[in-house]
């Protein structure tokens, strides 16, 4: 936090006559508000994307008309739509419950940005358990997702919410258990201090250390943060084709929207976390490249890996149950614990 | 356990395949034709808007009694004696006055048996498919090109005509 209350200080220098808790409060509040806006036009820009790729890998060509150069407002155009629709809330669902589910997600995703590290000192809170921190907050959006099916009071939600908590608390498992090979080899759970330890070439990063088994990890956590993210082929807590839309079925206008836009940031989110402890996280490949500044190498390595995800979603059938259960506990938990302790032996010898 | 890891080698080989597919789909050019403004051309003889030139039409009416759907409503007076209405371009003389040639395009259905009939061939398809309205009357279309006061002068003398009979 320290260095961007210094860049507030440096930006504007009238906050040096006000009282520090002022100050301090204000930069705080502009730095949570550039933030949101981000998350906004970043979820707004990935569910373009999104669109853009799923129709290009079908032959066709997507939104085409709003906004003239290939519908680049299309996405502005619906949520705009969404913000004017009427705000349904079933007459047996649980009120206060129906109308915190989207909240709760949101608040969680959002939560989870203030660790995440752009570039060396711009982190909006530089904690010394940041990856813990930000694998605690993003287990929140299971209770929000539980919350928002049961509340509904409808048998698709609550399937499609009782499924999305399985699946999420399982597939948090492997995905700690990769972390911690990162944690092993780095000793450190500050974001940034992670990424410090990876200064170097594109050698130095931890996807390429202990070869294979520092890629074998970074498979491994993607696997499993995509299915953290519901995102096809885990999408089983929404599967369109046969629970209408899992736990946000009875949710309208905004209060989808919210979903909808917490999921497309937490994409971005499981990318990121990816990014800072495999890939190198603010660090070009090789020094050479290092004029390029560092969050455009931050930005530029998440944004490939979310494309990843939307390219493995339209590549994918959606997976069954039992599918998916036994991917997770009888591949990926196994094989990150075997990683866990030939990378410890490694370390050892 | 041979199984189990074969399972897995397959797993991951197939999605590297289905991933090299989709990837190869995303650089190929899109089928979409953006129809407003690309159109297709339709094959020669699709059936689509009927359309009659009225300047070769000597009312014959085959085309009419053709119709199943009775969608063809024409109108025709007898030209006089002293009367000369020209020849068709295929040299046919015209000897009945139009003052009605309806084709009403909700009630037809595109069977094209109205065609061949024609003696002239002044009734046949053109290639336009694109004249949905608001309301159905609007798909009424009237071919006669007389003038509202020369049909009146026609319907008199008609009538004149019948009294004398």
């Amino acid at each position: 936090m320290e260095p961007i209350i210094q860049l507030g200080y440096d930006l504007l220098p009238i906050l040096n006559d006000l009282p520090e808790w002022i100050a301090i409060t204000a930069i705080a509040l502009s730095a949570a508000i550039i933030l949101l806006i981000f998350i906004a036009v970043f979820a707004l820009f990935a569910i373009w994307l999104e669109r853009k790729v799923s129709a290009h890998m079908q032959d066709r060509l997507g939104p085409m008309e709003v906004g003239g150069w290939h519908g680049w407002l299309q996405t502005i155009a619906d949520a705009l739509k969404l913000l004017g629709k009427e705000d349904i809330i079933p007459t047996n669902a649980d009120k206060i419950l129906f109308k915190f589910a989207p909240i709760l997600v949101f608040a969680a995703t959002v939560a989870v940005f203030a660790a995440i590290p752009w570039d060396s000192g711009l982190v909006p809170a530089d904690l010394n358990i940041g990856l813990l921190y930000i694998l605690a907050i993003s287990s929140l959006i299971v209770i929000a997702i539980m919350m928002g099916g049961w509340a509904s009071n409808n048998k698709w939600s609550l399937y499609g919410a009782m499924r999305g908590a399985a699946q999420m608390i399982s597939y948090e498992i492997p995905i700690a258990l990769s972390l911690i090979v990162v944690n092993m080899s780095t000793g450190a759970f500050n974001m940034s201090e992670l990424v410090r330890q990876q200064e170097g070439t594109i050698l130095d990063w931890m996807f390429l250390r202990f070869f294979p088994f520092g890629f074998i990890a970074f498979i491994i956590y993607f696997v499993a943060s995509l299915a953290e993210v519901n995102r096809t082929p885990f999408d089983l807590p929404e599967a369109e084709s046969e629970l209408v839309g899992g736990f946000h079925t009875e949710y309208t206008g905004m209060r989808f929207a919210m979903f909808f836009l917490a999921e497309f940031a937490n994409m971005f989110v499981v990318a990121a976390i990816a990014v800072t402890a495999f890939l190198g996280g603010w660090l070009p490949p090789f020094q050479f490249l290092d004029f390029i500044p560092g969050p455009l190498w931050f930005f530029g390595k998440a944004l490939f890996l979310v494309f990843v995800q939307m390219w493995l979603r339209w590549t994918l059938p959606r997976l069954r149950v039992d599918q998916l259960m036994y991917t997770c506990w009888k591949v990926l938990t196994p094989f990150s614990f075997a990683v866990l302790m030939i990378v410890a032996l490694w370390m050892i010898i | 356990m041979v199984q189990y890891f074969r399972n897995i080698y397959e797993s991951i080989f197939t999605v590297l395949i289905g991933m090299g597919v989709t990837f190869k789909h995303l650089f190929r050019p899109a089928v979409t034709l953006q129809y407003p403004r690309e159109k297709k051309e339709l094959p020669k003889g699709s059936r689509q808007q009927l359309f009659v030139n009225i300047d070769d039409c000597i009312g014959c009416l085959q085309c009419a009694r053709a119709c199943p759907v009775s969608c063809i409503t024409i109108e025709t007076v007898k030209a006089e004696a002293d009367e000369d209405l020209g020849e068709t371009s295929n040299g046919k003389k015209i000897r009945m006055h139009l003052p009605r040639f309806d084709i009403d395009m909700a009630k037809c259905c595109y069977c094209a048996d109205c065609v061949p009939p024609c003696p002239t061939e002044c009734i046949y398809m053109i290639p336009d498919y694109e004249f949905s309205t608001y309301d159905r009357k609007d798909l009424i279309f009237k071919f006669s090109n007389l003038s509202s006061e020369k049909t009146k002068e026609l319907e008199e003398r008609e009538k004149a005509k019948k009294q004398m009979g």
